[in-house]
């Protein structure tokens, strides 16, 4: 019985192999946008899913020959899927792009360029977004979202302690100050929660006090520079100087944002994206104000996806009529509607800021006049790695800032020197 | 190194995989081979032969691990010698990708942990044994339940065994830290501190693996006769020296098996470093493992050449050591 039962299973087994591997090969169909034509697009997050298929339907509607399969992937499995259907010829023909790989598969001449084809227009997207999908000075990405940082903080602890709320005039020196002030070991709460992220904090930081990470050229990078290292020197003073925020160990054994949701820390910079959680945490009463400005001013990291056409698609008219759509004010304004993301098209905000009014998320918006690109090259992935490595090290105390500094500096330039 | 390889042979049990089953048939077949393929296949009376029979019902499996394994491990062994572009297209890179990997400095301390995993790792097994013996002591139906309570562990998902014990170990608020704090001890960060993950990550392993072994080593004390046990107590022997006389070598076959599983799996271990201690954590580069540069290098540097290289190095490692470990069992195995 076992056997017969095994031998069984095995079969079913290779069938179920057998027939995955068929099936992912793309619909092949008539010519460009005159016959009927089926797309498939390439998604990863599904709280997004619902948007995307009305903006399909709406497409589908004004485009009737076209027929568009949205194809989610969860992100954990999306890029690895991605990279060797891209390798095989069987990627979808319209698929969304993140800002850390649009080097690798636009340098490695996987997507086609969208700017120059008849009716591009990037003008409605923020120009820093435009600019980190912009590789050897052709556009491959139309921006579809983005997201910048602000300055969390817990209203509840702020008041305890008598200190003002955060707003758009604070410096770095304000921040520093608010953080004694929040800070009570006897409760077990901390003034601000700084950890060696680079999105949330450390780039910030570094481009606040005038420094830099990537240089123009892609070349070289900016570790050393005296004013990168009194960004992240900011960042880490509030663990080993001011003692203003929990360790790099307390953080990595319990996520900050999770610290601060749960009212044990009193200031946080992060993303939007975290605002959801913030609001369906119980008993917190948070807000958001602009990041602090810096020696030289005020900065804020802005990083966002875009949709790309896959280089071998066999429907490159339509893939690019679909983009252009995803690109329009239709398709943004059905995206700001769910409430998700921030719409890359400008002034169509409005519907997203709404969806919470209990956070000042106008914030996020307004930032855009300091928004610098997320720092990329034409393989990022690498030394990103390496860098995060390298930073946990220097913020569990085990490298020296101006050591590490070093470090990241020769390693990063050693990856950014492969291309 | 000739002389481990005839130990190989003659030291493993012959392999209980279906092929075995099919060999006789093919055997008599043969025997009675005579020239002209239908003949030879179709009997006279009318019907497939037998051994016909044996091949087509072990087709699927050995087809599959022809397709799914051999095939695999013979491209691996390829590639390896090949650099990778991102999207295909590899080149010819000679030894390159073993140089590379010889000489990166994170290597010995890779190394040293996976050792240090595994050893640790072997530690299960005398635990295993006193709980697979005192299970031996229980009567009843409860025997069913304690062996589902000691075996949940070995089928659950990695990721979620490791996601309870991350909590566990969390440093301010886990339970561990919470306990040790009612007998006055200040518990570390176990999962974010290089002195303690690579014990903490061993400890979860060997827990995973108790029900595991347990069940194994459960097996072979039900094959240890009665009477053994009936005569030495005659002769006047008593619990502790049965232990030591009639189960611990009677029970060596089982101990062996576990040993070299064992063995294999945790120079295998992979999924508790990342899941656990995760990307971003400053007890990463103290605790890496060789399997973890392998995901390094492949999946978030791109260098699938590599990877290759790091796969077929493991592999070697692996079978030497387990060679070594076939050789050294003459002087302590007792197949009864």
């Amino acid at each position: 019985m076992t056997r017969k039962l095994s031998a069984l299973l095995c079969a079913a087994a290779l069938v179920a192999a057998a027939s995955a591997c068929s099936s992912s090969t793309s619909a092949a169909g008539g010519g460009d946008a005159t016959g009927p034509v089926t797309l498939t697009y390439g998604i990863w997050d599904p709280n997004q899913k619902p948007a995307m298929q009305q903006i399909v339907n709406a497409f589908e509607k004004l485009h009737p020959n076209i027929t568009v399969n949205i194809e989610l992937t969860p992100n954990a499995d999306y890029w690895q899927k991605l990279q060797t259907e891209a390798a095989s010829g069987t990627a979808p023909d319209v698929f969304w792009m993140s800002t850390t790989r649009i080097g690798l598969y636009a340098g490695q001449g996987q997507l086609l360029p969208l700017s120059g084809r008849s009716g591009f227009d990037n003008s409605p997207f923020p120009a820093s977004l435009n600019s980190i999908y912009t590789v050897d000075g052709k556009q491959y990405g139309m921006p579809k979202d983005y997201d910048t940082i602000g300055l969390w903080y817990n209203k509840k602890l702020f008041d305890a302690a008598g200190v003002k709320y955060p707003t758009a005039s604070w410096t770095w020196q304000d921040v520093i100050d608010a953080s004694k002030k929040l800070t009570d070991p006897a409760k077990g709460t901390w003034g601000i929660a700084s950890p060696d992220w680079t999105q949330e904090n450390l780039y910030n930081d570094i481009y606040q006090a005038g420094g830099w990470v990537v240089s123009p050229d892609k070349k070289s990078s900016g570790f050393t520079d005296a004013k990168t290292l009194a960004g992240m020197q900011y960042a880490l003073d509030f663990i080993t100087k001011y003692h203003t925020s929990p360790t790099a160990q307390q953080m990595t054994d319990t996520d900050p944002s999770q610290l601060f949701a749960s009212g044990k820390v009193a200031m946080f910079t992060d993303g939007d994206w975290d605002a959801l959680t913030y609001k369906n945490a119980p008993g917190l009463s948070a807000d958001v104000a602009p990041l602090p400005a810096g020696p030289q001013g005020k900065a804020t990291v802005i990083n966002g996806l875009a949709n790309v056409i896959y280089a071998r698609t066999p429907h490159a008219a339509a893939a690019w009529e679909f983009v252009q759509f995803l690109g329009g004010r239709q398709a943004n304004e059905l995206q700001a509607a769910s409430g998700a993301v921030i719409p890359a098209y400008h002034g169509l905000s409005d519907a997203w800021v709404k969806a919470m009014p209990q956070f000042h998320l106008q914030t996020f918006v307004d930032q855009l006049d300091h928004a610098v690109p997320y720092p990329v090259s034409a393989n990022t992935g690498p030394w990103a790695t390496a860098d995060q490595t390298i930073l946990d090290q220097i913020w569990a105390g085990k490298l020296s800032l101006s050591a590490g500094a070093q470090q990241l500096k020769s390693t990063t330039d050693a990856d950014l020197a492969k291309g | 190194m000739p002389a481990t390889e005839p130990a190989v042979a003659g030291g493993s049990p012959p392999p209980a995989s279906p092929t075995s089953a099919a060999a006789p048939a093919a055997a008599g077949a043969r025997a009675a081979g005579r020239p002209g393929l239908a003949r030879r296949v179709v009997a006279r009376h009318g019907h497939p032969r037998e051994w016909v029979w044996g091949y087509l019902m072990v087709a699927p499996l050995a087809l599959g691990l022809a397709g799914f394994y051999l095939w695999p491990i013979v491209q691996s062994v390829y590639y390896s010698f090949t650099s990778w572009g991102a999207f295909g297209g590899q080149q010819w890179a000679g030894l390159a990708n073993y140089r590379a990997f010889l000489s990166d400095p994170q290597l010995p301390k890779a190394a040293w942990n996976t050792v240090l995993y595994s050893l640790l790792l072997l530690a299960s097994i005398p635990v295993s044994i006193v709980f697979a013996a005192l299970l031996n002591q229980v009567r009843g139906r409860s025997v069913g339940l304690y062996r589902t309570l000691y075996f949940i562990p070995v089928v659950s998902m990695p990721a979620a065994v490791a996601m309870v014990w991350r909590w566990l170990y969390n440093g301010d608020y886990g339970l561990i830290n919470y306990l040790l704090s009612l007998i006055g001890i200040h518990g570390p960060h176990w999962v974010s501190d290089g002195r303690f993950a690579v014990y903490a990550m061993a400890l979860v392993g060997i827990w995973a693996v108790i029900g595991y072994n347990m069940i194994i080593f459960a097996a072979g004390l039900k094959g240890i006769p009665r009477h053994y046990y009936e005569a030495a107590e005659l002769d006047g022997a008593g619990r502790v020296r049965q232990f030591f006389s009639i189960t611990l070598p009677l029970l060596s076959p089982s101990i062996f098996f576990v040993s070299v599983i064992t063995v294999i799996s945790g120079l295998q271990m992979f999924d508790y470093v990342l899941l656990m201690l995760g990307r971003s954590n400053p007890a990463l580069a103290d605790s890496k493992t060789i399997a973890y540069l392998f995901y390094e290098y492949v999946f978030l540097d791109n260098e699938q050449g590599m990877g290759c290289a790091i796969a077929v190095v493991l592999t070697v490692v692996l079978l030497l050591l387990t060679a070594v470990q076939f050789r050294l069992q003459k002087r302590w195995v007792h197949y009864a």
